[in-house]
């Protein structure tokens, strides 16, 4: 679904993703982990196209098809997700709305006939269901005035309207309590199918005790430096980023 | 970013004005100028009686000793007063009997302008007027509307058919000393539309305005008056376009509302002037005096406006709370884009007990534009327990264009709470990218946010009218960020 081949990004002058491989298989939850400032948050950016960073080497394919050459919008349209770390607010635009012109926009690209406010209705009550989100908090203008919580359920929900095929949670458990985090989690996994895949970067283990990842990787100074399974999350979540940070910078040295 | 931002200012500077077509229409005008005899011109071709005529040489000898205004923040080079022709009437072979005999040319102006004069299609339930150049051309739902009593016609008729109530009401809530515009206007205002809503009549329909700039050179002066009688209701609507020329044309206009005991009168304009090129070259400059009189407790004005046109938009729809108890209201969105100016916004005059005043404003800049909200909420000794709320919020788009607010507040009474509330954003990449995002393409974002921003305002407009002003509001700013 997703090859990711020796994957190079910079941010002005500064190198921050300097070689990254990863394959994503349909079926599959990889965790990204790793210390402050090893580039997770700008993986998930340069996936969905953020224009502040340059792609300086490597290549992405996903769904058979080159994503670095495809706008960020038409890779949403093509079935990719990013969970905000930290999402918008948009005033006056209601998040029903919002959703209901996202869900349509794609329906468009895919050659389908705009869905009819009732069935739109039908399918939101439905996923309210699975992220508890209340129909009072849709009807308010985008993430405006909402916990932090509040948004972060907003973007599953979001996730689970617009049904991707790779969706990218980039720290969606950061600033979470541990009912939200629940929630969260819950959402996820419901929405996990042999069709789907996701690609969850965290700072912290303990989101991945409710989402269970097939793989984890470490992400250090802008590389893969370790990967494993969900036994490496645990062991660093003991023993710290420290003793891999040690061990890579000897490497390096 | 950046670079990308230039392309697509770029972009919206090619978006197309769709209302640019000209008309070939044969026009009867008056020689370009003004003086005397063409004021005297302008009385004649109309059969006016003599008082108007006398109305008119006043305002005009008036206007010679006025200057125009130099405060606002607009620059623009001075205006040649006789390079202007001050009338300009499609030639008819005869007076329309009715709109069958309306030239053909014309109806399919107004076609093309999406707007029907066949009163067979009932189904718009909106009653038109239809102004082009200096004349009203045509009126709708007329026998209609007579059978509940609202008078509804063109300012013309009005003089000729309801003198009395004209020579009450014309001038008396902006007398044509009140400035410089509206001096010229009272001196050589060709047409415009009246409306009379009798005693206890809530109108039964919208009643809409169309006016449209047609004959190179001309200037368009039209005056508009609507009075509501005690507890009367009507809700009129004000739609405005023109032809693309490399010339600035002048349009100013005069509407006055009065509104008696417990009368409420809700006006609303879409106002889309050709704004000039990319360049900035052409345009209409629209200056214009609107005012409107709360003269009964318990009445009340809104005014709503949606203004995307014009190369320079000088206008200040106010409203004198006279009557104990009285509401004004000014609804405002200000689109500005390429070099357009905008210097815009209202007046709220409390001098009865109890008033109430409410403003929102939202203006938003792209381009190299410059867009200024200014208003003024006077207290008067006597007014009691006045209130004020102002709400003044900016957008912007692009790092371009300005934004400025001068909000003038005189409190003589304190027992008055006024309150004043200004926010200044800008569309940030954050909030496009996030649209991106989820597959939502960045004009799409753009039109997306600024409605979002301008909705407390959309929803003051009717039904008929919201649609066409959200596609407007997208339009007008297609492509602003990158």
């Amino acid at each position: 679904m997703l090859k990711i081949n020796n994957l190079q990004a910079r941010i002005e002058e500064k190198e921050i993703l300097k070689g990254i491989n990863l394959d994503i298989k349909p079926g599959e939850i990889h965790a990204i982990m790793g210390p402050n400032g090893s580039g997770k948050s700008t993986l998930a950016s340069v996936l969905a196209g953020r224009s502040d960073y340059e792609v300086t080497g490597g290549s992405v394919e996903f769904m058979g098809k080159d994503l670095l050459e495809l706008s960020p919008e038409d890779r949403a349209k093509e079935g990719l997700f990013l969970a905000f770390q930290y999402p918008v607010e948009i005033p006056g635009v209601s998040t029903t709305n919002f959703i209901k012109s996202a869900v349509n926009e794609k329906r468009k690209y895919l050659g389908l006939e705009p869905l009819d406010a009732a069935q739109f209705l039908r399918n939101m009550k439905e996923k309210m269901k699975l992220v508890e989100i209340d129909q009072s908090l849709l009807s308010r203008s985008l993430n405006e005035g909402f916990s932090g919580g509040e948004k972060k359920r907003n973007e599953i929900f979001q996730m689970a309207m617009l049904e991707p095929k790779l969706a990218i949670l980039d720290e969606t458990d950061s600033g979470l309590d541990i009912d939200a985090l629940r929630i969260v989690a819950n959402g996820v996994n419901q929405l996990r199918s042999k069709d789907n895949a996701f690609l969850v970067v965290t700072h912290y283990q303990r989101l991945l005790d409710y989402i269970v990842p097939d793989f984890v990787h470490v992400l250090y100074k802008g590389r893969i430096v370790r990967s494993g399974t969900k036994e490496l999350a645990k062991e660093l979540e003991v023993k710290g980023y420290d003793f891999i940070k040690a061990e890579v910078d000897q490497e390096l040295a | 970013m950046h670079e990308e931002n230039d392309d697509i200012l770029e972009q919206i500077t090619s978006s197309e004005y769709k209302y640019g077509f000209v008309t070939d229409i044969e026009a009867d005008e008056a020689p370009k100028g003004l003086s005397e005899d063409t004021v005297r011109f302008i009385s004649a071709k109309k059969n006016e009686p003599v008082w108007m005529l006398e109305y008119r040489l006043k305002a005009y000898r008036h206007w010679l000793t006025m200057e125009e205004p130099k405060w606002p923040n607009v620059e623009y080079p001075p205006i040649n007063y006789q390079d202007i022709i001050y009338y300009s009437a499609p030639k008819q072979k005869i007076a329309p009997d009715s709109l069958d005999d309306i030239d053909p040319e014309l109806r399919k102006t107004f076609e093309k302008l999406g707007i029907s004069l066949n009163e067979q299609k009932r189904l718009t339930g909106v009653a038109v007027d239809a102004v082009i150049d200096s004349v009203s051309v045509a009126t709708t739902f007329k026998e209609e509307l007579s059978k509940v009593g609202v008078i509804f016609c063109s300012m013309s008729e009005a003089i000729q058919d309801h003198p009395a109530l004209i020579q009450k009401y014309l001038g008396s809530v902006v007398p044509a000393t009140d400035n410089f515009f509206s001096a010229l206007n009272a001196a050589v205002f060709s047409d415009g539309s009246f409306c009379f809503i009798p005693k206890g009549v809530r109108c039964p329909m919208e009643l809409s305005t169309y006016f449209r700039i047609n004959a190179a050179n001309t200037g368009q002066f039209e005056r508009t008056l609507i009075v509501a009688e005690d507890e009367a209701y009507v809700s009129y609507l004000e739609g405005c376009t023109a032809p693309m020329r490399d010339e600035n044309q002048l349009h100013a206009a005069v509407v006055e509302i009065v509104a008696m005991e417990k009368a409420e009168v809700k006006y609303s304009t879409v106002q889309n002037w050709y704004p000039g090129d990319k360049e900035g070259k052409g345009g209409i400059y629209n200056f214009v005096t609107k005012r409107g009189i709360c003269a009964g407790d318990h009445s009340k004005i809104s005014w709503t406006q949606v203004e995307t046109g014009s190369s320079i938009t000088w206008k200040y729809p106010s409203v004198i709370l006279k009557g104990d108890y009285s509401i004004g209201e000014f609804y405002s969105v200000a689109v500005t884009n390429n070099f357009q100016q905008a210097d815009t916004g209202t007046k709220m005059v409390h001098l009865g007990k109890n008033t109430k005043s409410r403003i929102v404003s939202k203006g938003i800049s792209a381009g190299k534009s410059q867009n200024s909200y200014r208003g003024l909420v006077s207290v008067a000794k006597n007014a009691g327990n006045a209130r004020n709320f102002s709400q003044c919020d900016s957008l912007l788009l692009g790092d371009k264009c300005g934004a400025h607010t001068f909000p003038y507040i005189e409190v003589k009474n304190n027992t008055a709470v006024v309150e004043h509330e200004a926010t200044t954003s800008k569309i940030g990449e954050d909030q496009i990218f996030y649209c991106n995002q989820r597959g939502i393409d960045t004009e799409t974002a753009v039109a997306l946010i600024v409605n979002g921003f301008a909705k407390e305002v959309m929803n003051q407009l009717p039904m008929e009218f919201a649609v066409e002003a959200q596609k407007l509001l997208a339009i007008s700013l297609e492509g602003s960020v990158g």
